[in-house]
């Protein structure tokens, strides 16, 4: 079975359409949302109820740091990212709010889990950015597969038996197989606001029968989202990024 | 680890009925495997898991089980199946004919021209797999075999490096892994991205197989090995005195402490042994011996400053510095295609800064035999050529190592235009189309049979509007 794994939408129509639809071409059979539909982006009402479809047909979410801070005013966040979590609050319905209140933090599924970011959230959201991150992660769980997202950079980092790490930059399209006798750590970029200087959407399909994980990246129409952010009255700055990857 | 009954012949094993051992290893043995309805013949290694073993050969087992399958073509062994860790860890593959080069080790030294033939054969299949994102990191001669076909054959990617995959060597082992003898100064300080390493590897086969001695011993310690780093080898010519400038050239410079000073690709260190007239020679080719030792000295504790890995993965570099074939059609004698062709060549030139550019010209040779009057008048027509094609080149201003003539006698341009970009590895043709209408209806256009079967990419030159005129 392959599991298509999308983190960090933040709200970006024209980029999970865009990978559904890819994700669908590849035989997904199955969908994981790892957190972070709300927040930065111009369309958080579609985005929840798009994941809240899925989830009703049988797909995972848990919670991600901007869905906890439509109820949750104490999350700290950055001034643009602050602007627009209060223009979200007034975009979602109560039945959305209640939706991502309920979200788990974590969920486990064979040997995986799936989580936003590593730390103890709600409270604490690590990035998993470098080896000692990742170390720090895996210390946390038993799962041989570990799947997040919060950093908006793919990466891929896997544990031998001896504990050292290794860390890939993954290349779009390639499988790459998780190897039975480690553990792993995969970071999967973000749908909707990509910040390692490509502007596609990322995200990643898992088969479970070959036990091995594609990255993926699919173009969208960057200048539609940009468009829509602008007339909502967001700060310029979440607009101009997305056509940067930054 | 569970235990299991050992491999042994006559067991079956997936499906694979164990024949006998055929070799045994440090790492892992070999056991030659036989399939209801698989014809060709194969192999079956089995890493060594055995308490106490060194626990490189799970890792090394690792990384070759998840490269092979990834590789294709002539230059790999067919890749057949794998068996899990979780009950037995193994991977058949295709057994190829024959010894591998360790064979030939009480011939040495062999004659110049087959070492650079050897040495061509076994370039071409380390471009093909730096091509497909490896770097081998343990190119020796027990690595390196042929087909029937004559084309070398790379085996044992334990230590390889994808660039595309985790590298689980890297990380597991603070020691550099590789053959000693043949470790290439980066890769003893522990880089492990650098396709050029192959390239330095190969030349000390090659240094070995000319001469009957390695350049740097067989040291196996780490502070042995790092002499390489600042002590230059001992020419080969000092060994043998009439050993050929553009050998010593070739070795020398795969020998280079810094990666960035050897050949750029393989497939260019594999031109040049196959064009010994062109090599460029260099200081390298008359060393007669060794740099004094204060000279040494000096670069031991300056600190030789080794090239950083590359930031591009290494298929990025191998593209980075292609082999382009510029056609030239001198006969048409039209001035303006002859210019248009050179401003094209420019542009690929600047866009590729590791790039060599070969000027082919086709002296068209009628099929009948040649009288020796005539065959006089063809040899002045062969030099006329040349001289023409150089005077082409000579406003591009290109170092000389970066370009090379070449006059090929045939009643067949296309043909001979395909055969030459097959036989040295050639990323791009450049040609102009034939401007004579009339010609090309007849005939059929060079250019178009050319672009329409060539192994590579090719452009194809026409002034703006030359049809209209």
């Amino acid at each position: 079975m392959r599991i298509a794994l999308l983190a960090d939408i933040h709200a970006n129509r024209e980029a999970l359409e865009a990978c559904l639809a890819h994700a669908r071409s590849r035989g997904a059979g199955r969908f994981v949302f790892l957190g972070d539909y709300v927040g930065y982006g111009a369309d958080p009402a579609w985005t929840v109820a798009t994941v809240m479809a899925h989830v009703e047909q049988g797909a995972v979410a848990v919670l991600g740091n901007h869905d906890h801070a439509v109820a949750d005013t104490s999350e700290t966040m950055t001034e643009a990212a602050r602007i627009a979590m209060q223009w979200t609050r007034g975009e979602i319905a109560a039945a959305a709010r209640q939706f991502l209140a309920a979200l788990p933090a974590s969920a486990a599924d064979e040997d995986r889990l799936y989580r936003h970011a590593a730390g103890t959230p709600p409270k604490r959201w690590t990035y998993v950015r470098d080896r000692d991150d990742a170390r720090q992660s895996m210390g946390t769980s038993a799962a041989r597969v570990t799947l997040m997202g919060h950093t908006h950079v793919p990466a891929l980092f896997g544990q031998a038996a001896s504990g050292k790490m290794d860390h890939l930059r993954p290349t779009s399209g390639v499988a790459v197989p998780l190897l039975p006798r480690r553990r792993w750590v995969a970071v999967l970029g973000s749908v909707g606001q990509p910040r390692d200087g490509n502007p596609a959407a990322a995200y990643a399909l898992l088969d479970t029968a070959t036990a091995e994980i594609v990255f993926e990246r699919v173009p969208y129409d960057v200048d539609a989202a940009a468009a829509k952010i602008r007339r909502a009255g967001l700060p310029e700055s979440l607009a101009a990024r997305l056509a940067r990857g930054r | 680890m569970m235990a299991r009954p050992p491999i042994h012949p006559g067991m079956t094993l997936d499906g694979f009925v164990v024949g006998p051992l055929v070799h045994r290893g440090g790492m892992a043995s070999l056991w030659q495997v036989t399939r209801a309805g698989t014809d060709m013949p194969m192999l079956m290694k089995v890493p060594r898991l055995d308490e106490g073993e060194d626990p490189a050969a799970i890792v090394s087992f690792e990384m070759e089980q998840m490269i092979l399958p990834r590789l294709a073509g002539p230059h790999v062994p067919k890749f057949v199946a794998a068996g899990d860790f979780a009950t037995q860890p193994y991977i058949v593959m295709e057994r190829l004919p024959g010894a591998s080069l360790l064979a030939r080790l009480p011939e040495l030294p062999l004659p110049y021209a087959e070492v650079a033939a050897l040495g061509a054969r076994v370039a071409a299949a380390l471009d093909d797999l730096h091509r497909q994102h490896v770097v081998h990191l343990d190119v020796k001669p027990s690595n390196v075999m042929f087909r029937p076909t004559g084309k070398a054959v790379l085996i044992d990617f334990g230590l390889s490096r994808h660039d595309q995959l985790p590298d689980l060597m890297e990380e597991e082992f603070r020691l550099p892994y590789g053959t000693a003898p043949y470790m290439a100064p980066e890769q003893i300080m522990g880089n492990r991205r650098e396709p050029r390493s192959d390239l330095f590897a190969l030349g000390v086969l090659l240094y070995f197989f000319a001469t009957g001695k390695r350049p740097f011993g067989e040291a196996e310690r780490l502070r042995h090995m790092k002499r390489r780093l600042w002590r230059d080898p001992v020419p080969p010519r000092q060994a043998r005195p009439d050993f050929p400038p553009w050998l010593q050239e070739i070795i020398l410079r795969c020998l280079e402490v810094n990666p960035a000073w050897r050949h750029p690709t393989a497939a260019q260190l594999a031109f040049d042994l196959q064009h010994a007239d062109q090599v460029k020679l260099t200081a390298r080719a008359e060393r007669a011996r060794q740099d004094p030792w204060l000279t040494a000295l000096r670069r031991k504790y300056d600190s030789v400053a080794l090239a950083t890995p590359p930031a591009e993965p290494s298929a990025g570099q191998v593209t980075a510095a292609p082999i382009i074939v510029v056609a030239i059609d001198l006969a048409e004698g039209d001035e303006s295609l002859a210019a248009l062709l050179r401003v094209t060549a420019e542009h690929l030139l600047h866009a590729a800064p590791g790039a060599r550019i070969a000027c082919v010209n086709v002296l068209k040779q009628s099929r009948i035999a040649l009288d020796s009057s005539l065959d006089e008048e063809g040899r002045n027509k062969h030099v006329q050529r040349l001289v023409e094609l150089k005077h082409w080149a000579a406003p591009l201003r290109l170092a000389e190592g970066r370009v090379t003539f070449h006059v090929l006698e045939s009643p067949d341009p296309a043909a001979t235009i395909l055969d030459y970009a097959r036989a040295n590895h050639v990323d791009h043709i450049v040609m102009g189309a034939r401007a004579n209408s009339l010609m090309r209806s007849l005939l059929g256009g060079v250019s178009a049979a050319v672009a329409g079967q060539a192994p590579c990419t090719v452009t194809v030159v026409r002034p703006r509007n030359a049809a209209e005129r």
